[in-house]
């Protein structure tokens, strides 16, 4: 495998309920860059990505996805990903809970992760009292706290109100600028703003094209022409498609 | 004050009603006794009703906890085993269209007249609620849970004993309000048909003897005993997963 990535989709192809949703997908994805999986609405981008978290495999009929070896996946998801049986502080230190291993060390860190998060003063509430912006915060910190090299997020912002949402992406680019990030979302903003690498997936079957690759560091600001260009390029991509599987 | 009131209000209003059915359809004493002589009744026979009351409150308790277990262990096996699923499945339902007090006679016939029969009886009838809330709770364990056990590679029994039990009690907690509601009624018809002790048989015993306020003194324990019961269990699950109500 190339050095500069971290997992490779090699000829991927995956049949949903009777149904080819995935045909001969190709991509790569970079180390240390965020890559971005856009499409529009039920195309199958949480599909993909929980093929390459090995969530998938029983419905892949051929074809695989290689991993770098040394390649640990963490998980961030939609609101509602915390454990309401656990108390904030176990939820961040949820994979070493689960598996037993807790310790003084873990407990320090957790605590550090909350306040990165901006979540320290509400650590003695219940997850049932926070607020959607809350839990994702607590959720991030919890990503941090598995340490992983790579880090797939399935529409982690699209549930959360735009003001909270514009902060959350922030602190996700500042906690996050040194790991491999693969966003899956339905906003071309979004895409723009997070990542570095930006792929479209059009139906159906699914295939992927490679849409754009921006260098500079995160959050890209849409104050450039180009930006708000490739903005309106994606948009028309995404129209096209939809029209396309409307038909 | 205003929960006393609010408690104290339908049970005067029943009260009025069932006094002033008495005197409007002037119905005599072995039709339906005035509340002052169940009343009465509670107070001078309460050693008797006591030694009954044990009896079927430990016979509820028993069918309660083991149809319970039996339920529990029928949901794991139905969600890991799909195999088993197929077939178990029509089969508990096709169990819960066969009339309880048909099998009773049965029950005692096989398992005695002792309390193991009643403890059957109770069992076979709250299994049904208990095993689908479970399975449905087993079953429904919110995705976003499971791939985070996933990522994290937890074996399928830590991810059912870590994850998917824990996301099941809101829903098993449901099955088992419903279960220790109709739990008596299992426990009152084993000691109907056969037995000679517990709230039931003292039920029978007195209504052969014409005693109807000792009857519906016994039958006043029973609902008593089922309400204590149910707001228990409603308060231990409030208590205990307090998340339940938080979770949509």
């Amino acid at each position: 495998m190339n050095n500069n990535f971290i997992a490779q989709v090699k000829n991927l192809n995956l049949n949903f309920k009777g149904k080819k949703l995935f045909e001969n997908l190709n991509f790569d994805i970079l180390e240390n860059k965020s890559t971005a999986l856009l499409g529009t609405s039920g195309v199958g981008k949480s599909t993909l990505l929980r093929c390459i978290a090995d969530l998938e495999i029983e419905n892949i009929s051929t074809g695989k996805i290689v991993l770098k070896e040394g390649t640990n996946i963490a998980w961030l998801s939609q609101e509602n990903s915390l454990y309401p049986w656990l108390s904030i502080l176990d939820n961040v230190q949820l994979y070493h809970h689960l598996k037993g291993n807790k310790t003084k060390k873990t407990l320090r860190k957790a605590k550090e992760l909350l306040e990165k998060v901006n979540m320290s003063e509400h650590i003695n509430k219940k997850t049932y009292e926070l607020s959607g912006g809350q839990k994702q915060r607590i959720a991030i910190a919890r990503t941090l706290m598995q340490d992983a090299n790579l880090i797939l997020m399935d529409e982690p912002f699209s549930a959360l109100d735009a003001i909270t949402k514009i902060q959350l992406q922030d602190l996700t680019c500042n906690l996050l600028k040194d790991k491999t990030v693969v966003l899956v979302t339905h906003d071309p903003q979004e895409a723009i703003k997070l990542a570095n690498h930006i792929y479209i997936l059009k139906n159906q079957p699914v295939t992927i094209e490679d849409a754009a690759f921006l260098e500079g560091t995160l959050p890209h600001k849409l104050t450039n022409e180009k930006l708000w260009n490739l903005q309106d390029e994606l948009i028309f991509k995404l129209q096209e498609n939809d029209k396309r599987s409307n038909i | 004050m205003k929960k006393i009131f609010k408690i104290l209000l339908p049970i005067s209003f029943l009260l009025i009603l069932w006094q002033g059915v008495i005197v409007l359809f002037d119905l005599p004493h072995y039709m339906l006794p005035q509340p002052k002589d169940v009343f009465l009744q509670l107070t001078t026979q309460y050693s008797l009703l006591w030694e009954h009351t044990q009896i079927t409150l430990l016979e509820i308790l028993l069918g309660i906890i083991l149809g319970s277990i039996f339920g529990l262990g029928s949901a794991f096996v139905l969600l890991y085993f799909k195999r088993i699923e197929k077939y178990l499945l029509p089969i508990l339902v096709i169990s819960q269209a066969i009339p309880v007090f048909a099998i009773a006679p049965l029950l005692v016939l096989w398992f005695g007249y002792g309390m193991a029969s009643k403890i059957v009886m109770t069992v076979i009838i709250i299994y049904f609620p208990i095993t689908t809330a479970c399975y449905d709770g087993l079953k429904n364990t919110p995705k976003q849970w499971l791939q985070l056990a996933h990522t994290y590679k937890l074996s399928p029994l830590q991810t059912l004993f870590k994850v998917r039990f824990k996301a099941s009690l809101p829903s098993l907690a449901s099955g088992l309000k419903i279960a220790v509601c109709i739990a008596p009624i299992g426990a009152v018809i084993g000691e109907w048909v056969g037995s000679s002790k517990g709230l039931g048989y003292l039920m029978l015993h007195a209504n052969a003897r014409m005693q109807i306020d000792l009857m519906f003194s016994a039958l006043f324990i029973l609902i008593v005993l089922t309400l204590s019961i149910y707001f228990l269990t409603d308060f231990l699950t409030k208590k205990f997963i307090p998340w339940a109500s938080h979770l949509h």
